[in-house]
């Protein structure tokens, strides 16, 4: 589905903040990827999405999605993938929203650009998606602004957005850090069910090695943009091999753990 | 315990309501009473929308309630203005999720750090350098970051630069609303401990906001637990696990994802939805998905009423 050859990203002139990474996603597998703030976790997925921002770009390797190379898409070509066959669910999607258009124009927009619903059938499947994330009186929703939504709901649309077309790659940047954990489990479930379903494949970025573990097939530690380790679950959470990884299996708070009060 | 210790902040029954149209309000928060104890950590669990941000946002007057009271230092802050204010949001400071948002991208850190100080005429600008170094060490940062922008910073470079522009006024009181979130865990270990530490060294008073009940638990002395504008639970944070009792709280603990856990069983998770805050429910305001409910629950809601010492929940099964 999608393969990532040895790819290095630099911004400007500056030292590369990714270098020599690859990456393999067959149909229906979830990789997930962790690691320290500011290892290039988000920039790997820009990569794949064709938007790395300011004056990002690979300055080596390839990525081929479904055998063809996306780095030399066209932005037509582009706009067709994205949002259908590609999509994203950012960390904040609340960020990513207009603040002074309410969420259900915006949602109905975004469905119009990529498909050819009419404006009452874009309406009906918003609510539906709404509905799917768990949102509580989706027609309230629609009518709000994002300023009158909680981070968590705001967070909620963003993935209704991102699902709406049963994408075949799903790039996840912190999909559930903003929500509670039962709505966090919800979103999970209806992750897995969705991939179960069409048998879309995922790339998950999380800090949460708990649920990289629980959602994802294979996981790849990266620090300072490189690659420390890579592997199943059990390779990951028993047997790993970088120091790195070590620690922060160290670190993951626990309810019946330490306490520093 | 609690007799003994300050309780720097009350709430008393505290509701905000927004009007969303002419004729409906949505109530954010719900009749919310919580003390806050002087040195002490209260941390705030509950689902996303549940109102923990409004609440804040009430604490630090940047909004008013519609009703009840908060009584800091003996004083109503709601009935603050001017110049009374102005000094009361110099004494709680709040950390953000992203703080790099509320950092200007063209200023040094320098300067960020220093124009809370600047503004209330604490420092001279000729002491802005001395002042950052001095902040930058007590976050454990090299104080060479002082000449930096924002940008050239990692997410927990830029969180600890957040808390120490937040410390920068001394307040007596310190929200951290969801500011571990974007961090990776051994960040976010480090800053846990660094709050801890400022906490006894200065007797700071905090209140953190996360969704992380573990990482709560490792942090808070007392934890409160919110549901639909509610306080549902409050008890010490010991060994939750042990002594939680409102259900809600328990379904809470059983959606947590943790290494130990069994991963091929499929997480438990309250299937259904909360309720809109639009549209709450009679009575308890959990009913619809408590696996529990009796018959009185539809028809009075529960107050939240001690159950053990220091230990308060609303739920009607308790009594
Ligand atoms: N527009 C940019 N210009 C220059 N450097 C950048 C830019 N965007 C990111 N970087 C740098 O690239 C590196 C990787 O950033 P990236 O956003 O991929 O990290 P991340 O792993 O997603 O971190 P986080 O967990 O904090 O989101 C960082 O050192 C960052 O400072
Ligand atoms: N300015 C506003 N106007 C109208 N409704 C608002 C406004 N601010 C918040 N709300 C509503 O109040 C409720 C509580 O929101 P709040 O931001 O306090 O939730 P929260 O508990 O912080 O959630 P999260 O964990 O997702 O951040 C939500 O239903 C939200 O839509
Ligand atoms: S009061 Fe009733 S509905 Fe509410 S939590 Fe208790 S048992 Fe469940
Ligand atoms: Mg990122
Ligand atoms: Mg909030």
């Amino acid at each position: 589905m999608l393969e990532i050859k040895k790819i290095t990203v630099r911004y400007g002139e500056n030292p590369p903040v990714l270098e020599d990474f690859s990456l393999l996603v067959r149909r229906g597998e979830i990789v997930a990827i962790v690691g320290e703030s500011g290892s290039g976790k988000t920039t790997v997925i820009r990569a794949v999405l064709g938007n790395l921002p300011g004056d990002g770009r690979v300055t080596k390797g390839d990525i081929l999605f479904e055998g063809r190379s996306l780095l030399s898409l066209n932005r037509e070509e582009w706009r067709r993938l994205r949002g259908t066959q590609i999509s994203m669910i950012f960390q904040d999607s609340g960020a990513m929203m207009n603040p002074t258009r309410s969420v259900g124009a915006q949602f109905v927009e975004y469905i119009r650009a990529h498909s050819g619903l009419t404006k009452n059938e874009a309406r009906e499947k918003s609510l539906e998606m709404l509905s799917s994330v768990r949102l509580p009186d989706p027609e309230r929703v629609m009518k709000s602004y994002p300023f009158e939504l909680s981070g968590g709901m705001r967070q909620r649309v963003g993935i209704a957005m991102a699902l709406a077309f049963r994408p075949k790659l799903l790039l996840a940047d912190e999909p559930t850090s903003a929500l509670d954990v039962t709505t966090q489990a919800q979103i999970v479930r209806q992750m897995t069910l969705q991939k179960k379903e069409s048998d879309a494949a995922m790339i998950l970025i999380t800090h949460n090695l708990a649920l990289a573990a629980y959602m994802s097939d294979h996981i790849i530690v990266l620090k300072d943009g490189k690659v420390v380790d890579s592997g199943s679950r059990d390779h990951i959470l028993r047997r790993p091999e970088s120091g790195y990884t070590k620690n922060l299996l160290a670190a993951v708070p626990a309810v019946k753990g330490a306490r520093y009060v | 315990m609690s007799e003994e210790r300050e309780k720097i902040i009350r709430v008393e029954n505290v509701t905000k309501e927004y009007a969303v149209s002419a004729s409906r309000s949505l109530i954010a928060c719900d009749n919310i009473s919580l003390p806050f104890f002087r040195g002490q950590t209260l941390g705030i669990v509950g689902e996303s929308g549940c109102g923990k941000s409004t609440l804040m946002r009430l604490l630090l007057g940047v909004e008013r309630p519609t009703s009840g009271k908060i009584i800091f230092r003996g004083q109503n802050i709601c009935d603050l203005k001017g110049e009374a204010l102005r000094r009361h949001r110099q004494r709680i400071q709040m950390v953000f999720q992203d703080p790099s948002e509320a950092f200007h991208p063209k200023m040094k850190i320098k300067e960020i750090l220093c124009e809370p100080l600047l503004n209330f005429r604490l420092i001279r600008k000729s002491e802005m350098k001395a002042k950052a170094a001095e902040l930058l060490t007590m976050v454990e940062l090299s104080p060479d970051l002082a000449e930096r922008y924002p940008h050239a910073l990692s997410g927990g470079q830029r969180q600890r630069i957040g808390i120490a522009r937040a410390l920068a006024l001394e307040p007596e009181v310190l929200i951290c609303d969801e500011s571990t979130s974007a961090l990776d865990v051994s960040v976010q270990k480090k800053i846990v401990e660094l709050l801890c530490r400022l906490q006894r060294e200065k007797d700071l008073t905090i209140g953190f906001i996360c969704h992380d009940i573990a990482l709560v638990h490792s942090c808070a002395h007392t934890l409160a637990v919110m549901y639909l504008g509610s306080v549902v639970e409050l008890l010490p944070c010991g060994d939750i696990e042990e002594t939680a009792r409102h259900p809600y709280t328990k379904a809470l603990l059983s959606a947590v994802f943790d290494l130990e856990m069994d991963f091929t069983k499929e997480i438990d998770s309250i299937e259904s939805e909360a309720p809109s805050p639009l549209n709450r429910p009679d009575g308890c305001p959990f009913r619809n998905r408590c696996p529990r409910q009796k018959e009185i629950c539809g028809r009075e809601k529960p107050p939240l009423r001690s159950v053990a010492p220091d230990h308060f929940a609303a739920c009607h099964l308790l009594f």
